[in-house]
């Protein structure tokens, strides 16, 4: 152990001068790491990079020179400069055969370049000789930066070798070209279709590191396609026991927990292959137990695997058990004062609580205190669980709450959703129509600008209407209810357009429909809003437009339209719009103001926005004008569309010359002919065919667009409200939700719920006796977003609570319990020092006989046992390991564990050194960042 | 999978980036930029997650340095939250006693650890005697 800090030690001082690096670029770093501003900054690196320009031209550097000239690169680049100038260096560096600068220059190739870079090609050529280097640490190199670097265009190039190094005798390239085949996988699914059973054969290989890497492309290819992976059920299975019963070599070890992180991807795995299905899902469940048992919940990563566990049995099919030991360990992250683990237990029970929605209930103040904390992603998180578990008994409570946090934040992107949601739920589960329109007053209110238009569409739609009954009186109250809020809100200074356009064109629809409100009244209100917004010209059609309706109504009832001398003095404005759109709704104002009641009523009926209009989108009563055009030698039309595409095909023809070339860059020999064909079979397809279809889609956008210029705009509004095919099925459920008296439930639903939820939690307050007063104002809060049937929670919730010893009861027999009749496969038994050695080749005989059956060379897997088997280093790891978990207890901030000061004691010494050394130097901790010296782990 | 790890301090200065999916170089330092707004003034008693657009970041605070991993939403976070610690001590392991000043001289070779950590966005190997084997036979070339 001693040995092995030693050479750390050694590698972090490096060789020369304390860091490895001249004093150049010492001084370089240290004046970056002084610059007093971000300016002074700039200059510094702008001179550097200056500097380097010219030391990269001069003939015959000395490589060590160039090695660090290319890591000043990087580090100029990592503080946001350009230094593309010496990217070819970096390339050229890969070249180099000495296998430190190769690094280097890989290295900085990796990080300079995105897969799609001119110079990648270039690289190509060393990547394929490195992949056939004799010195593994050079093919390690060469798989690093194809994990980078190649692209769908190459994979080709080294597909070949990367499957050939599967089965290199060091098991890290074995891992790496696993990875390597794995992001092939993610690039192009294609070009690695048909070596997936590599994946399979590789589960079973001897190295856990190799193991634990093809769980990753695994786990991808089972989610694509869950069905032809079922058999390998019961191999994951096994692994994750033996993992769990400590067979891993104990490297694998990450806080006392054997390989916490492959047991982590096997339980999302497991999740994947038991989503659904019966007897898969009882294979796992024995393990699961296990795990629910075995882990240890006092560390973070002990609760990541409780926490994957939930999250599988939440996707399989559980047992009653496994849904209690998975409510028992929410309820313990609920209950913890750690933010993180409160995160997961709210994100569990939203997981859970689509199995049995009533687990919520007990944990309800935990959940109302996540909800009000100040953490912005608890915060969130819960209103997640709260959108889950939305019904229409609560849905007032949890909606108010949203919109509130809604008004609350300026994140563009979580409004939006949060929006979004408010507007799901209030549509799904409204009470009340007065209620529905509230919400939707405070959504397009304050989030107006951010929510989907359709949403103000639909709103349009369901104020004209209605809920969808016969029930006309019920109808027009909604719309004076609307009318009235909307009058209300129209004061307020400024309000987003999408809102406005709707206002508008309810005023416009319904704002005199009653009479109490006059023509004048209204038609002074959308001039003002013309007024206010004039930039905006959308709101200020559909104010016209609303106009419009407002007078036709008049004219139809025959009564005198006196046009207010503001909406006068608009019109005219408008009549010399630069819109052209603008200047025809004022035109045809003008025009309907001067007609009489009937052509008025003919062209504006009352209350008709739901009436169907028949469109003739074909426009056939052109056709005899058409035909006879055509006749007298015009030319026929080419709608835009086929114009376009005849362009596109010209344009595919001309890319795939350039394609051509592009592809005769080969990086393979020439003698194959086949993919030759390649370009013309992606020619054949590219070429547009031009089907029948195309005519009638084509068609489509001119049609409409020339019957609004031919009819009148109004029914370009129109069709906006009629021709809506979305929501539909949302509005009837809405309906059918609400339409049982909405009033007497409205009513009901919030006072009953109070006292019915007050009560239900008495017998409860013995088990939050931990803390002393509950603010009545959260039981209320919890009363209406939990409350309910009252007695029969409590029943189950004391039931459950005695459920807990029989469980530990329970739980003893499947550990004597023998059910799997023959002793679990020896898939991974990497753990015994001496068998191995022997029958190495044989431990996964039985995984093996699940795959297709591989030519295994023996030798590498004895080598393989050998290491493993290999006393010496594990004994000094184990020491080590022990002292590092000590140290990183310390760091996670258990105060009690504090000795790990004491091991720290030699380790302080070098610190000093260091920091000796680099004074030395001349860097100094600046006031800016006095810990520069600080230990991370300290 | 992990979209990008950052390592940044209380400033904001980058002292290491690894991207994973490709990202416009003023992309990037948008990125860095929101990233350590988001992380730097939270308050220690809140959960080490943040959402960062359509992801999740999952960050730890070491001293003056910021460890942040971005990844799936559907990621396990306390799993990618352990998987930093493990970083920071085989760093430990190998720089013995880390320290920011390792990571400003060394940088290069923190991201050779990296890349036997972590290979295109996924956990490539968990043994920390593993990573510092191989780093040992990488450095013994010297």
């Amino acid at each position: 152990m001693e040995q092995l800090k030693t050479i750390g030690r050694e590698l972090a001082m490096g060789s020369q001068g304390g860091f490895g690096q001249s004093k150049e670029f010492l001084d370089l770093v240290k004046s970056i790491g002084e610059a007093r501003s971000k300016a002074e900054e700039d200059r510094i690196v702008l001179s550097e990079i200056d500097i380097l320009k010219r030391k990269l031209l001069e003939p015959d550097i000395p490589k060590r020179k160039m090695k660090e000239y290319i890591i000043r690169l990087v580090y100029i680049e990592m503080l946001g400069h350009d230094a593309s100038f010496g990217y070819i260096h970096a390339v050229k560096m890969t070249h180099d055969d000495n296998l430190l600068l190769k690094r280097t220059g890989y290295l900085a190739v990796t990080l300079f370049l995105n897969e799609d870079h001119d110079l990648i090609i270039l690289i190509v050529n060393t990547i394929q000789k490195d992949l056939r280097s004799d010195n593994y640490l050079v093919v390690c190199a060469a798989l690093n930066a194809i994990c980078r670097l190649i692209n769908e265009e190459t994979i080709p190039a080294v597909l070949p070798q990367v499957v050939d190094l599967l089965n290199h005798q060091k098991e890290a390239v074995r891992k790496k070209a696993i990875m390597a085949l794995h992001r092939f996988h993610r690039k192009s699914p294609s070009s690695v279709s048909h070596l997936i059973s590599n994946f399979r054969k590789r589960l079973c290989d001897n190295d856990p590191g190799v193991m634990g890497a093809t769980l990753c492309p695994l786990f991808d290819l089972i989610t694509e396609d869950v069905s032809s992976y079922k058999d390998l059920v019961s191999s994951f299975v096994s692994i994750l026991k033996q993992v769990t019963e400590r067979r891993l070599p104990k490297s694998y070890d990450y806080h006392q927990m054997p390989a916490p992180f492959i047991q982590i991807k096997l339980l999302k795995i497991m999740a994947l292959l038991g989503c659904g299905d019966k007897s898969a899902s009882e294979i796992m469940y024995m393990v699961l137990g296990d795990l629910f048992r075995k882990c240890d919940s006092s560390t973070n990563i002990g609760n990541a695997i409780l926490y994957e566990c939930i999250r599988c049995i939440s996707c399989i099919i559980p047992s009653p058990k496994l849904l209690e030991a998975a409510a028992d360990a929410i309820s313990k992250f609920l209950k913890s004062d750690s933010h993180n683990l409160k995160y997961m237990g709210i994100d569990g029970l939203g997981r859970l609580i689509k199995i049995s929605p009533d687990i919520a209930e007990q944990h309800q103040l935990a959940v109302i205190d996540c909800l009000e904390d100040p953490d912005d992603t608890l915060k969130r998180k819960t209103f997640e669980l709260l959108y889950k578990m939305t019904k229409s008994s609560n849905v007032e409570v949890i909606v108010d709450r949203m919109t509130d946090y809604m008004i609350s934040i300026n994140d563009n992107h979580y409004k939006t959703e949060i929006a979004s949601r408010c507007v799901e739920l209030a549509e799904q589960f409204a009470p009340s129509n007065q209620w529905f329109i509230q919400i939707m007053n405070k959504v397009f209110e304050h989030a107006g600008d951010l929510v989907n238009i359709k949403v103000a569409h639909n709103l349009m739609r369901l104020i004209a209407e209605g809920f969808g009954e016969d029930d006309d009186d019920a109808d027009s109250k909604l719309r004076l209810s609307a009318v009235e809020s909307y009058l209300q809100i129209m004061s307020e200074p400024k309000l987003p357009s999408l809102f406005l356009q709707v206002i508008s064109w309810v005023l416009g629809e319904y704002g005199t429909a009653d009479g109490k409100y006059s023509a004048s009244y209204i038609s002074g209100k959308l001039c003002d809003v013309a007024d206010a917004y004039s930039s905006d010209e959308t709101v200020k059609g559909y104010a016209v437009s609303a106009l419009m309706k407002i007078y036709a109504f008049e004219i139809a009832f025959g009564r005198k339209v006196d046009v207010l001398p503001e909406c006068q003095s608009l019109i005219e404005e408008l009549l010399a719009s630069h819109s052209t759109d603008l200047q025809q709704r004022a035109y045809e104002l003008q025009a309907l103001l001067a007609l009489d009641a009937r052509a008025v009523e003919s062209i504006l009926p009352l209350d008709a926005s739901c009436e169907d209009i028949e469109v003739d989108k074909d426009l056939s009563f052109l056709n005899g004008y058409i035909q006879q055009a055509i006749e007298s030698g015009a030319q026929p039309y080419i709608s835009e569309r086929e114009r376009s595409c005849m362009l596109e095909t010209t344009d595919y023809h001309s890319r795939d010359h350039h394609e051509v070339p592009s592809h005769a860059l080969r990086f393979e020999a020439y003698e194959r002919p086949k993919p030759s064909s390649l370009p013309t079979q992606a020619s054949t397809e590219l070429v547009p065919v031009p089907e029948p279809s195309y005519y009638s889609e084509a068609h489509q956008p001119i049609s409409t667009s020339s019957v609004s210029e031919r009819e009148s705009s109004e029914i370009k509004l129109r069709l906006d409200g009629v021709k809506q095919k979305w929501g539909r099925p949302s509005y009837q459920s809405s309906t059918s939700a609400s339409s049982t008296p909405p009033q007497a439930a409205n009513g009901t639903s919030s006072h009953p719920d109070v006292g019915v939820g007050s009560s239900s939690l008495k017998p409860r307050s013995s088990y939050e006796s931990k803390k002393p007063e509950i603010d009545p104002e959260k039981q209320r809060l919890a009363a209406s977003l939990f409350g309910g049937s009252s007695s029969s929670r409590s029943d189950r919730k004391s039931s459950s609570g005695g459920h807990k010893p029989a469980k530990g009861t329970a739980s003893k027999p499947p550990k004597e319990n023998p059910i799997p009749v023959q002793p679990p496969p020896d898939l991974l038994d990497f753990g015994e020092p001496t068998a191995t050695s022997v029958t190495a080749t044989d431990p996964f005989k039985e995984l093996e006989g699940l795959m297709d059956s591989s030519s295994q060379d023996g030798g590498s897997t004895d080598v393989m046992g050998v290491l493993y088997s290999d006393a010496a280093p594990v004994t000094t790891t184990t020491s080590v390991d022990s002292l590092l978990s000590e140290l990183s207890d310390s760091s996670k901030g258990n105060p009690d564990t504090y000795q790990s000061q004491t091991s720290k004691g030699p380790n302080s010494k070098e610190a000093l050194e260091k920091d000796a050394l680099v004074r030395q130097m001349g860097v100094n901790p600046t006031s800016q960042n006095p810990t520069l010296f600080k230990d991370l782990l300290g | 999978m992990i979209r990008f790890i950052l390592l940044q301090n209380r400033q904001g200065k980058t002292r290491l980036a690894k991207y994973y999916v490709p990202l416009e170089e003023s992309e990037k330092h948008k990125v860095e930029y929101e990233v350590h707004r988001l992380v730097v003034n939270r308050d220690a008693k809140f959960t080490n997650f943040v959402e960062f657009r359509t992801h999740k970041v999952i960050y730890r605070r070491y001293a003056g340095l910021f460890f942040s991993v971005c990844v799936d939403i559907t990621d396990n976070e306390l799993a990618y939250l352990e998987c930093i610690h493990l970083f920071v001590e085989i760093l430990d392991h190998f720089f013995s006693n880390v320290c920011e000043l390792d990571f400003v001289f060394n940088f290069h070779k923190v991201y050779l650890i990296l890349d036997e950590f972590i290979l295109a966005g996924e956990l490539q190997e968990t043994s920390k005697r593993a990573i510092i084997e191989r780093m040992s036979e990488l450095e013994k070339l010297e």
